[in-house]
């Protein structure tokens, strides 16, 4: 499903990674930095946001400062021929911001299901995760949830210049 | 943690509204702040102010990585106390190190550095493991997705 971008739309990544530029016509600016319309820097936008290279355009916040300061990674043992439809289940339930079907790394870790939910304390998070396992009920085998206490780099996704 | 930084109400309904969506026109914040009640001028203020005191960490469009023809792994390290600072400073040293976290396990699992690689070539993956494992003395556990069920960044302002 890959799709490899042309030169202007690396450029274009690479000019907007850091973000947009905060001036009431931001696509006119980024076009006088790379030499080409506007109209073209707008086109580019909107065809890599229909193909899935751009996800979304907006504010991304720190979880901490709105609120969000308990932050578990929940994970589960669930049956290889189940996690499908289990997977699908858990990532409908609102307070789950992540879920995906990850390999277990035998012996030191049997979990295939990752499930990341967001909280206002540690002990809402934790009813969260009960609430998960009433969902898989005996599909679950073992679970655990991993808090986050120290965020120790966070710079977003890069590419190279 | 960081401390709790003062925003109001017209800084939340900003975060809610604005957290995908951003128009694509000739002068998008101005149809935002439409949107807000507010002007122009005074939605430029509040997000520059808002990612100034970090209460954003980004403005702009959220790529995603594989679209790209690039790769995204989460790894995973188990790290002695003793060689925290050390590893940590090789991990946050490398530029593929999109993000790193300190976790702890509710049942003692013993991975306690979670981070994750963004590269732009599959090679580029392996490349930063090895490196990561040949630098820290460690063993390194990927976690690649094998498929993604949900992903919705989207939080609503705690009130």
């Amino acid at each position: 499903m890959s799709r490899r971008l042309d030169d202007i739309d690396r450029r274009l990544v690479l000019a907007t990674q850091d973000g947009l530029p905060l001036v009431p016509r931001p696509y006119h600016q980024l076009a006088a930095q790379l030499g080409i319309a506007p109209s073209e820097v707008m086109e580019r936008l909107l065809r890599m946001l229909a193909g899935g290279v751009i996800r979304r355009i907006g504010a991304v916040p720190n979880h901490y400062a709105i609120g969000y300061t308990a932050n578990g990674m929940s994970v589960w043992d669930v049956p290889d021929e189940l996690i499908d439809e289990l997977g699908v289940r858990v990532g409908e339930l609102d307070f789950v911001t992540h879920c995906y079907h990850r390999p277990r790394r035998l012996p030191e870790w049997p979990y295939n299901l990752f499930a990341m939910v967001h909280g206002g304390s540690r002990a809402e998070v934790l009813h969260q995760v009960d609430d998960i396992a009433r969902l898989l009920g005996a599909a679950s085998r073992a679970h655990d949830v991993l808090f986050s206490t120290e965020i120790l780099k966070k710079t977003g996704l890069r590419i190279g210049g | 943690m960081p401390e709790p930084v003062l925003i109001d109400e017209v800084d939340r309904a900003l975060i809610d509204h604005l957290q995908g969506g951003f128009p694509i026109c000739e002068e998008p914040y101005a149809e935002v702040a439409g949107w807000l009640g507010i002007d122009e001028a005074e939605l430029l203020e509040r997000l520059e102010r808002l990612l100034a005191t970090r209460v954003l960490t980004r403005f702009g469009p959220m790529f995603q990585v594989e679209q790209m023809g690039g790769a995204f792994v989460l790894a995973a390290m188990a790290v002695p106390e003793g060689d925290w600072r050390r590893v940590r400073a090789l991990v946050d040293s490398l530029p593929e190190v999109a993000h790193n976290y300190r976790r702890e396990s509710e049942r003692h699992t013993p991975f306690n550095m979670w981070f994750v690689l963004a590269t732009e070539s599959e090679e580029g993956i392996a490349a930063a493991l090895r490196r990561i494992e040949e630098g820290s003395g460690l063993p390194v556990f990927a976690f690649p997705k094998r498929r993604e069920y949900f992903v919705e960044m989207k939080l609503e302002v705690r009130r």
